[in-house]
């Protein structure tokens, strides 16, 4: 029986997909594909009962944002997840910054969960969503 | 006409590579030799796309619409000036002769000043300022370093050629490259997997099941090898963890006890725990062997310790680990910086003003203060009440509520393409891509200058980012300077408030009176 939700650990970082995106230019296919995503260990994928391809929900305590399900493939991150560094994976960090400047990007708690009826918002609907501009 | 020019710098990441060679036709780069997969992207398709901006444009009635220049700089420079504390983001993709003018800007408004570094690798700053840091240019460590050390970084996505340029697939003159062994180790790892496949489809039909591959492999013997050795230390294997040498799983917040145990290691101490952070004290005593016995190791750390807990401090320790190695051998520590002006930026705002980032200038005079004067504290607090991003896009880099509050207030970008901030823009700027149309200075990420080329034209009608801010700047002084006059011209005008504020206190007289 598949689980409903999962909590697990964010972390955000630099993929290469993602800096060629960045560099094609932030509207560019290239770039909402390789950064509204989100990376989950198989195990997970599994408890989860999600199949390839297949929106989640991403919730924290700051915001909640629908991206793509990948599996990770370099090795095994049972109980985390890994979002690349964009607008996607900001949506749901927090602003705190413990007085030195510098926010909470990843090594916090997130719950994730399949949303197959949602869709993945583009960087346009995200900021008018989001900023309303 | 088709020319190629040669020793091209790379103007992306930090490691400004300065090798590369570019073909360009009818003033266009048609297709280059020696980059990077993210460098190709921008310097081959993304700074000729359709992203690119080409003329200025205001925000009006909602909608973004073309604009003169003059009407643009105008307006940016009303909004500066009618701002009571405006705040001047971003710096890091641009020639540090543009930052120059930032802070002269910064200083006439009496604004905030910040850079990238506050959300990438100002916590290193920060603890450089603390303890000091033991380092090295990346030439002394491609010729000599025969331990190389990446933490909490993932340099074949952020710095594709570091590899391979820096440290451990570099020939260098005294320490050789290990990408022939690499090769090698692949080829052995794919024949060992086909054998095991073959066991398993022709002889095994019961699978014991493995142990749980997140715990910590066990060093490799190769650490012991002669040569150069690459250490990746992270929370989860990424393509550098695959490369190297003997990958460490770290568990996540957890690198400031990691580095506290590697420091009682190094200097003899013995630990009363089984396991640091995920990794047992047997492997940590082996990792510290293999660093006290290197002859030249170098540490590289990304985002990892400067954006989990503990923030500044996990640098520090990274840094007073290398200390103490120093006393038994060579080491050097290195932050892996990003954009590739972020440490012009840090140079040239300490040179300027004796701070390298989170500036305020609102007494007339710099002051520096991490957690009041940096951008997502400011916005966070909504302190400042007008916004100019310059070279950076904080919309894809910034939590949502800092942005929220942003769009509360004016908004400038100057900016060569539509990017996620230059779509939420005010007043949006087209600028030269630094770097590509604009030649002009850079700091590598060891603090080394070097002169970024022009490669093609700009096209007609886009100015330079500090062509941009010397114009917004003079006329801000024109603002000021008839501001001033219409003051000292009307100073009657000053008195007469308090003469309408006295009308009511004689009135409440009178009404008492009668």
């Amino acid at each position: 029986m598949a689980e409903q939700k999962l909590r697990v650990t964010l972390i955000t970082g630099r993929t290469i997909d993602q800096g060629v995106g960045k560099e094609l230019g932030k509207g560019s296919d290239k770039y909402f594909d390789s950064v509204a995503v989100c990376f989950l260990d198989p195990s997970d994928i599994k408890k989860l009962g999600l199949k390839s391809g297949m929106n989640v929900q991403v919730t924290s305590k700051y915001g909640s944002v629908v991206v793509k399900a990948k599996k990770y493939t370099h090795g095994a991150i049972p109980g985390m997840i890994f979002m690349p560094c964009g607008l996607w994976a900001n949506i749901i960090c927090s602003a705190d910054t413990d007085s030195i400047g510098m926010p909470t990007f990843r090594g916090f708690t997130v719950e994730v969960e399949p949303a197959p009826n949602k869709p993945v918002l583009t960087l346009d609907e995200l900021l008018k969503q989001e900023f309303g501009k | 006409m088709t020319k190629i020019i040669k020793s091209v710098v790379c103007p992306i990441c930090g490691c400004l590579c300065d090798d590369l060679e570019v073909t360009v036709e009818n003033n266009e780069i048609i297709k280059m030799k020696n980059g990077c997969a993210v460098c190709e992207a921008k310097m081959v398709h993304g700074y000729k796309s359709e992203e690119r901006i080409l003329e200025p444009h205001i925000r009006k009635d909602g909608k973004l619409v073309p604009v003169s220049m003059d009407e643009a700089i105008n307006k940016a420079a009303q909004i500066l000036t009618d701002s009571k504390y405006p705040l001047l983001f971003g710096w890091t993709s641009s020639a540090s002769e543009t930052q120059h003018v930032g802070v002269e800007l910064a200083e006439e408004l009496g604004s905030a000043l910040d850079n990238c570094c506050s959300v990438c690798h100002g916590p290193s700053v920060m603890a450089t300022q603390e303890i000091g840091i033991p380092t090295a240019t990346l030439g002394q460590i491609r010729h000599r370093a025969d331990l190389i050390v990446y933490w909490a970084c993932n340099p074949w996505s952020s710095h594709p050629r570091h590899v391979e340029r820096y440290t451990a697939f570099t020939d260098g003159r005294f320490e050789k490259s290990e990408f022939k062994d690499y090769v090698q180790k692949l080829k052995a790892k794919a024949s060992q997997k086909k054998v095991a496949a073959t066991i398993r489809r022709t002889q095994v039909r019961y699978q014991p099941s493995r142990p749980q591959s997140a715990t910590v492999e066990a060093p490799p013997q190769t650490l012991a090898k002669a040569g150069r050795k690459m250490i990746v230390f992270d929370v989860m294997k990424t393509m550098t963890a695959e490369v190297a040498d003997y990958f460490v799983k770290v568990e996540p917040n957890r690198d400031y006890e990691i580095f506290g145990a590697m420091r009682c290691l190094v200097n003899d101490q013995e630990l009363d725990v089984d396991s640091v952070g995920g990794i047992p004290v047997d492997y940590l005593k082996e990792i510290a062997d293999v660093m006290v016995n290197a002859e030249f190791g170098a540490i590289f750390f990304g985002l990892g310790l400067t954006q989990s807990i503990g923030r500044f401090r996990n640098v520090e320790l990274a840094i007073a680990l290398t200390r103490d190695l120093n006393r038994k051998t060579k080491f050097v520590v290195s932050p892996m910086r990003g954009h590739f002006n972020v440490t012009g930026a840090n140079t040239v705002f300490a040179w300027q003003t004796g701070y390298p980032f989170a500036l305020d200038f609102s007494q007339g005079y710099p002051q520096y203060n991490p957690g009041e004067f940096t951008a997502i504290d400011l916005l966070r607090r909504e302190d400042n009440d007008a916004t100019l991003v310059i070279s950076a896009d904080p919309g894809a880099h910034f939590p949502k509520s800092a942005l929220q509050n942003m769009m509360k207030y004016p908004l400038i970008t100057i900016n060569p393409d539509w990017n996620a901030i230059s779509r939420l823009g005010d007043v949006v700027f087209p600028t030269q891509w630094c770097g590509i149309e604009q030649a002009g200075t850079a700091y590598r990420m060891d603090s080394v200058a070097i002169s970024l080329k022009k490669v093609v034209e700009a096209p007609k009608g886009v100015p330079t980012d500090e062509e941009i801010l010397r114009r917004i700047l003079e006329k801000v002084r024109t603002i000021k300077a008839q501001k001033t006059t219409k003051e000292n011209k009307e100073p009657q005008k000053e008195e007469a408030p308090k003469k309408r504020r006295l009308k009511p206190q004689e009135e409440n007289v009178k009404a008492e009176g009668d």
